[in-house]
């Protein structure tokens, strides 16, 4: 499971987090206007893709589900959630977030069972994100008046909402936290493969004493998202997925009153001027790539590096890449968990062979992957051009495209040079030269020498086709006001 | 003696800092409010928005380089040309929309008005819808508001304060813009150009193409050049309906058309819808 290594170096022991805080039932129904309910006969499996036992069995929700959901949506916002004053809204999203910090744990062994990533992923980037996002979220539900919408925003209504695998708790945060601040109420579909934190959240709106309608959590896949997304009384979605997703919706609600924020994907560039602090450059561009296993929309996926430096860095890379270890998720020396579905596999495989087929080089340290699960090795490819489908295609996995520029300005073309627009990174000891190049970036999120850090009061979202709107911050209550 | 024959203007596009004609060297009739012929307008074409795109993609990094001071220089000085030519303004809404005299007045003064209220936006955008992020750990974080790139607009009625209400919001933020100007008055808008073109605003940075909304729209709301779209001026909900449908294919900023009193104060939405926020995030430390 870990990296070959020199026989000088100790050995890691593993260090399993315990199963024993979950209690995964066999089967989870729909929460609907603040019950579970049966779902009406379709259902899927969920597994965990680190062993690809099944997990289990989930209500798959149709398009008579999720009327009955917008309804219970509508009912709870006209009655009750509409006519709550600011501060008990924010009462309650104070509680939600108390309730998280209370069962973390739970929280982070679950994630981490039922969507792959590493434990100390989970238990120190996800979940605490998740409390501090409705912490944030919290406070700002009796204090719009001064988010500089007008002096009196008005909520939307119902709020239909569609989100990834990559981070499933963390972006039912982002979703819910300002939608409910603001005075909405939600219907919110988790990704097929991720299910089992938000049924879990369900359970914590309940010990909140939430009113019921207030958050409905349809499970199912792409036809219960559909049907979210076009049911006729609901006035705001709110996605976060692939570009063509996210296109499809953009033309589902054209013509309509709906109002609309997309996440989409990205391609970012990672750029590594000739005076970085390579040592950090090289943790950055490791951070920037294989945090959450590439599974992340605003991932660092194209390296830019000055060519004068190139195989210095390209050398540190190498070596600091051997050390990854990638194996079991609950393990809390693991760096790297499992990809997260067989269909996200094939996805980067075919990827990377068509980045060989294509000419570029291909390196990934010696590693030996569990027999069982969905297993890819941290991978760089070099000599990549930016023609290649691996510098202009979202991979989503761990997998990096180098490449190399000689000026700022070749760097900045490069960097841009995407239909993308999500993320960058910057990394250069010159303040004078960040902001230059911060400025040129056409990407809603810069990092400068720093990568892939997120927090409820900072902005996110991005430029170009990685979609509309922002989440986080004061930014992020636009979407739920008019 | 007999009495002089005026000399007749030929109203033709303006692309990229030049009025050409369309390059379909097709025209189409404009009669006064009463039904008499007033002149040929230029009837552009697929190929004058595509060149107007590209007009508009290139003066892009220049204009939304200046600094946020003098953009706002630049659109009040287009205020300041067109209050020297007022009376020309309002002679032309009278004889073309058969305004009174004090409506065309109105209509003038609201216009001039409108872009000192937006050169006054420039350099105070970005201080009201950005600022420092107050994140939880050490790291400096700050958003700021930057245009999102090419904007194509569909003018509503009123070829000057219609067009000058739409297109004043777009471009003092950076954007340049390609603008269809009011189908049935198209002729003060193109004169409305001139007062552009002698403002110190670059080449390309507003391109006014005149003719058939429902012909040219659609290869602008296709166009994978174009960031944003505002539909103001679409007073077809089907037509509105398969713009914002094409312009999903590359996921433009789409702003959809409403009922505006276009003299009233206007939303901040006009500037916000077509602005994007990027966040900076840099660690601090010894």
């Amino acid at each position: 499971m870990t990296m070959a290594k020199k026989s000088t170096a100790f050995e890691y022991a593993p260090a399993p987090e315990s199963r024993s805080i979950v209690d995964i039932k066999p089967s989870y129904g729909l929460f609907i206007d603040g019950e579970f309910v049966d779902g009406r006969g379709k259902s899927f499996k969920t597994i965990s893709p680190s062993t690809e036992e099944v997990l289990a069995e989930i209500a798959e929700g149709d398009a008579a589900d999720v009327d009955l959901a917008v309804k219970a949506a509508r009912r709870a916002y006209t009655r009750v959630w509409s006519k709550m004053s600011g501060a008990e809204r924010g009462k309650y999203l104070f509680r939600i977030a108390r309730i998280i910090q209370e069962r973390a744990r739970e929280f982070a062994v679950l994630e981490s069972i039922d969507n792959g990533k590493p434990i100390k992923e989970t238990r120190d980037v996800d979940v605490p994100t998740v409390a501090a996002h409705f912490f944030y979220y919290a406070g700002w539900a009796d204090k719009l008046g001064y988010a500089g919408y007008g002096e009196d925003p008005q909520p939307l209504g119902v709020a239909g909402q569609v989100i990834p695998w990559n981070f499933p708790l963390l972006m039912l945060a982002w979703k819910i936290a300002p939608a409910l601040a603001c005075g909405n109420t939600v219907v919110l579909k988790p990704a097929e493969t991720t299910p089992l934190t938000a049924l879990l959240f369900a359970e914590v709106c309940q010990q909140a004493d939430l009113p019921p309608g207030v958050v409905n959590i349809l499970t199912g896949a792409g036809e219960t998202g559909r049907a979210i997304v076009s049911h006729p009384d609901v006035n705001k979605v709110a996605f976060t997925g692939s570009t063509d997703v996210g296109r499809a919706i953009a033309k589902a609600v054209a013509g309509s009153d709906k109002r609309v924020t997309l996440e989409l994907g990205g391609k970012a560039a990672n750029i590594v001027y000739d005076d970085a602090p390579v040592d950090q450059a090289v943790e950055g561009i490791v951070n920037g790539i294989f945090f959450n296993q590439g599974h992340v929309c605003c991932a660092g996926s194209r390296l830019l590096v000055q060519e004068s430096i190139a195989e210095e860095v390209l050398a540190k890379l190498k070596r600091r890449m051997k050390t990854l270890r990638v194996g079991d998720p609950l393990d809390k020396n693991t760096d790297i968990g499992a990809i997260n579905s067989a269909e996200q596999l094939a996805k980067i495989r075919e990827l990377s062979e068509i980045g060989e087929a294509e000419g570029a080089e291909r390196w990934a340290p010696k590693c030996d992957l569990p027999s069982t699960g969905f297993w890819f090795p941290p991978t760089i490819f070099t000599g990549v051009s930016q023609a290649h489908r691996i510098a202009r295609e979202e991979i989503f996995g761990p997998v990096l495209s180098v490449l190399t520029f000689r000026t700022p300005k070749e760097a900045v073309e490069k960097a841009n040079n995407t239909p993308f627009g999500l993320s960058a990174g910057i990394w250069t000891e010159k303040g004078s030269l960040i902001l230059w190049t911060a400025s040129q970036l056409r990407a809603g999120v810069v990092w400068s020498n720093t990568f892939n850090r997120f927090d409820p009061a900072s902005p996110f979202g991005g430029y170009k086709e990685s979609g509309y709107g922002r989440e986080g911050g004061r930014h992020g209550l636009e979407a739920y006001l008019r | 003696m007999s009495a002089r024959l005026d000399v007749k203007k030929t109203y033709k596009l303006y692309i990229g800092g030049d009025f050409p004609r369309s390059e379909s060297g097709r025209s189409y009739v404009v009669n006064d409010a009463k039904g008499r012929f007033l002149a040929n307008a230029s009837q552009a074409s697929r190929k004058d928005a595509r060149d107007a795109v590209r007009a508009a993609r290139t003066a892009f990094p220049g204009w939304s380089g200046k600094t946020a001071y003098n953009r706002g220089q630049v659109v009040y000085r287009i205020a300041e040309v067109l209050e020297s030519r007022r009376d020309q303004f309002e002679a032309e809404l009278r004889s073309s929309e058969g305004v009174t005299a004090a409506k065309a007045r109105d209509f003038v003064s609201a216009a001039i008005d409108r872009l000192v209220f937006y050169a006054g936006w420039a350099d105070k955008i970005a201080q009201v819808t950005g600022g420092a992020n107050p994140v939880a750990g050490p790291y400096f974080n700050h958003s700021a508001p930057e245009p999102s790139g090419v904007v194509a607009v569909v003018a509503p009625k009123g070829p000057l304060l219609g067009l000058v209400s739409v297109v004043a919001p777009v471009i003092t933020t950076g954007n340049t813009c390609v603008v269809i100007a009011s189908e049935p008055h198209p002729l003060t808008s193109i004169t409305l150009a001139e007062v552009m073109a002698t403002s110190d605003l670059p080449g390309g940075v507003v391109n006014v193409l005149t003719g058939s909304v429902a012909e040219i729209a659609p290869w602008l709301a296709s166009h994978l050049d174009v960031n944003g779209l505002d539909l103001t001026g679409v007073t077809d909900a089907d037509l509105a309906r398969t713009l914002e449908e094409s312009a999903a294919e590359n996921l433009k900023r789409v702003r959809r058309p409403g009922l505006e009193d276009l003299l009233a104060a206007p939303p901040l939405d006009r500037m916000t819808k077509f602005l994007e926020t990027k966040t900076v995030w840099h660690p601090m430390g010894l």
